[in-house]
């Protein structure tokens, strides 16, 4: 591997055809891609299978959680439970990935605890987690800022000469709102003229809070990536055989050298934006019930049981182990110790700051005054 | 010691930061072949290479944001924000992300990056060109803002700003750039003031006029002035704006008793008005007079051939001195 300084590298264009890649249909029946072979045995499918139901269940207790009062706000990934597994399982270990803060199902698939993802949630930290340990960066909340953190990364990768045979990789993560961001567009031009190892993964799930697609956008989002020079595709959302096989290879092209490519993971947003949103005033009902047929779920269990691949047993022990992970997510939920008032002071500055300090001494000291009137009441 | 221009001790600093350590680059609009604007990145890139000094697409946001996946992976980015009213599309960057970055992750991430702005007005330019926006990032927990008025200052400041592991905002003085002065380069770096600190380059005992950056001149002029009225003005150069040395700006308006601040940028909400309010909670029975302000007015940069009335000069300066003496 040569350390790549980052010149353009030759343009890439193909995958640009426009159909909407699939490998297995709604129904469960498994289709192939001349574009796209997966090889992939029945046990890796049941492992797939299992981190669905798995991320989804943590996603059911959260909004559970919510509603009693324990989380602040929650965002669900009802729906987009393929398009994060599928691609969360492309990733090697080496690869680096940007999430927004709805990526709990690729948290799940890097090793990070769900238990994490609640702190943020239910106000205790604004994350926390180390990215380096999972190398899963941290949830960012501005939408589209972490598409240019992604692609300085990147360009890091290439810096450190890790291009290449056995290179790296990054993926970002956003949604459909998020490509009308400037730092979006920004971050397609860097990776182009840079040709940075980073997949631009769009969850286009029809909705950004209450604005329908075509807010966004005249023509299919993964069109974009033509005119900034590098190529797209969309592919089913729903759909975690697909997932997992567009973003392996677009990582695979990164890895080498090939440059960025956009995916459009064409998806649903089931649920509301978050637990403080309230779909039935924008959209309709029946738009959600076409979308429940086409369900990420549904598809791959109807699969395993129409190929024989899965019995009652397997379905009844993934079940069971999303019984108990959904219990100790809530366990930890209820047990994460508020933080103490002083922290508000900490990991501001990387060494002792004079205002900070002379904020926190003023506000230990009042702090203080309470317990010492206390102490003498 | 050699005699060198602003511009060129800065381009010395930097030159200095990139042979030390190989994680440090120099990314901007026009920093390559051309030097920068200002010249400032003169030749860096043809001895450290594309690489190390990246020109970028023209695009601030863009700058700041990869800056910071840069840091991300290891890099210690420089940024050169081309002038001081390009800075806003950067600032959600700025101030959503790499201020927040460390908390967010409790201390995990350290984001160790420069982002450099040529400030100030002065130098006849349109629109944009001549702007003060240091108090909207020393309002920002997270930032450290800093600025340098002389050459010696701005070798040592860019350099230390580059080892500092939080993000720090350099001020450079774009009138001062062609100023020359004496730049020790063989100094210890142990020797070097503390990027935290003040310092007074002008002694007095009458009254303290803080200011910094393109200021200080105005303010050493105006001191010298003065002094052959008889009036003895201390003139301290701030350096850091975020966190203020609050001990030194302290100890000298406690013995003066009157205390002027002067910045070209609008008194509305800028530095003065926090270093007004902090004096008078630190210094309340030192005290003959209120802390007065000098600066730019409440509007927005005027045309060119009105600035020499925005900017405060050597007059408007002792016009505000006066005034202390009125109470």
């Amino acid at each position: 591997m040569a350390v790549d300084s980052g010149a353009a590298g030759p343009q890439r264009l193909e995958g640009t055809g426009g159909e909407l890649i699939q490998l297995l249909t709604p129904e469960g029946e498994r289709v192939e891609h001349p574009d796209y072979p997966l090889d992939i045995s029945t046990e890796e499918i049941k492992a797939l299978f299992r981190d669905l139901v798995l991320v989804r269940r943590i996603d059911t207790e959260a909004i559970a959680l919510q509603r009693q009062g324990e989380l602040g706000i929650w965002a669900s990934l009802l729906g987009q439970e393929a398009a994060q597994v599928g691609s969360g399982r492309a990733l090697g270990p080496k690869d680096m990935a940007f999430p927004t803060y709805r990526e709990h199902g690729v948290a799940w698939c890097r090793g990070l605890d769900p238990a994490k993802l609640l702190e943020l949630f239910r106000g205790v930290s604004h994350g926390g987690w180390d990215p380096n340990e999972h190398n899963f960066h941290l949830y960012t909340i501005v939408i589209g800022s972490q598409t240019l953190h992604a692609t300085g990364y990147a360009m890091g990768i290439q810096r450190d000469g890790a291009v290449g045979e056995d290179g790296e990789a990054v993926i970002v993560y956003f949604g459909d709102g998020a490509t009308s961001q400037g730092d979006v567009n920004e971050s397609f031009i860097w990776a182009s003229v840079f040709n940075a190892p980073v997949v631009f993964f769009c969850q286009n799930n029809q909705w950004a809070i209450s604005e329908p697609l075509e807010r966004q956008s005249r023509i299919p989002l993964y069109q974009r990536a033509r005119g900034f020079g590098f190529p797209g595709l969309r592919v089913d959302g729903n759909d975690v055989l697909a997932c997992l096989a567009v973003t392996r290879k677009a990582m695979q092209a990164a890895r080498e050298g090939q440059g960025p490519t956009l995916i459009e993971a064409f998806t649903y947003r089931m649920g509301a934006h978050t637990t403080t949103d309230d779909p039935t005033r924008y959209r309709l009902a029946a738009e959600l019930e076409s979308w429940k047929l086409k369900d990420p779920l549904e598809r791959v269990r109807a699969y395993l049981v129409r190929t024989g691949a899965a019995d009652a047993d397997f379905f009844a022990a993934v079940d069971a182990e999303a019984g108990e992970l959904g219990t100790r997510v809530r366990k930890s939920c209820l047990t994460m110790p508020d933080p103490q008032p002083l922290t508000i002071f900490e990991n501001v500055y990387s060494e002792p700051n004079a205002q900070v300090a002379y904020e926190r001494d003023r506000f230990a000291a009042y702090l203080d005054s309470f317990d010492s009137e206390e102490v003498g009441a | 010691m050699t005699t060198l221009t602003l511009s060129r001790a800065m381009n010395e600093g930097l030159r200095r930061a990139l042979e030390n350590d190989p994680k440090v680059l120099v990314m901007g609009e026009d920093v390559g072949k051309l030097g920068g604007v200002f010249r400032v990145t003169d030749g860096l890139q043809k001895d450290f290479g594309e690489g190390r000094v990246i020109d970028t697409p023209l695009a601030e946001s863009g700058i700041v944001g990869t800056a910071i996946g840069l840091a991300l992976r290891g890099y210690r980015p420089i940024c050169e924000i081309q002038f001081d009213g390009f800075v806003f599309p950067a600032f959600n960057q700025i101030v959503c992300q790499l201020a927040k970055m460390r908390l967010r992750s409790l201390g995990h991430v350290s984001l160790p990056i420069v982002i450099r702005i040529p400030c100030g007005g002065g130098i006849g330019a349109v629109e944009h060109h001549s702007e003060s926006p240091e108090a909207l990032f020393a309002h920002i927990g997270g930032l450290r803002v800093v600025a340098c008025s002389e050459p010696a200052d701005a070798y040592s400041m860019i350099q230390q700003s580059v080892s500092c592991e939080d993000p720090v905002i350099l001020f450079e003085p774009k009138r001062r750039y062609w100023d020359k002065g004496e730049v020790d380069t063989a100094a210890d770096p142990q020797a070097w003031l503390s990027l935290n600190a003040a310092r007074t380059v002008h002694q007095g005992s009458d009254v303290t006029l803080l200011a910094y950056g393109p200021m200080i001149r105005t303010c050493v002029e105006a001191a010298v002035a003065a002094a052959k009225d008889g009036r003895s003005i201390e003139v301290i150069d701030l350096r850091s704006l975020a966190p203020l040395d609050i001990e030194t700006i302290r100890a000298s308006v406690q013995r003066t008793g009157r205390c002027v601040v002067a910045h070209e940028a609008p008194v509305t909400g800028g530095l003065g008005a926090e270093i007004a309010a902090r004096i008078t909670e630190e210094c309340f029975y030192h005290l003959e007079a209120p802390v007065l302000r000098v600066g730019g007015f409440s509007t927005p940069y005027p045309p060119s051939k009105l600035e020499d009335h925005y900017l405060p000069d050597l007059d408007r300066v002792l016009d505000a001195v006066d005034r202390t003496f009125a109470f």
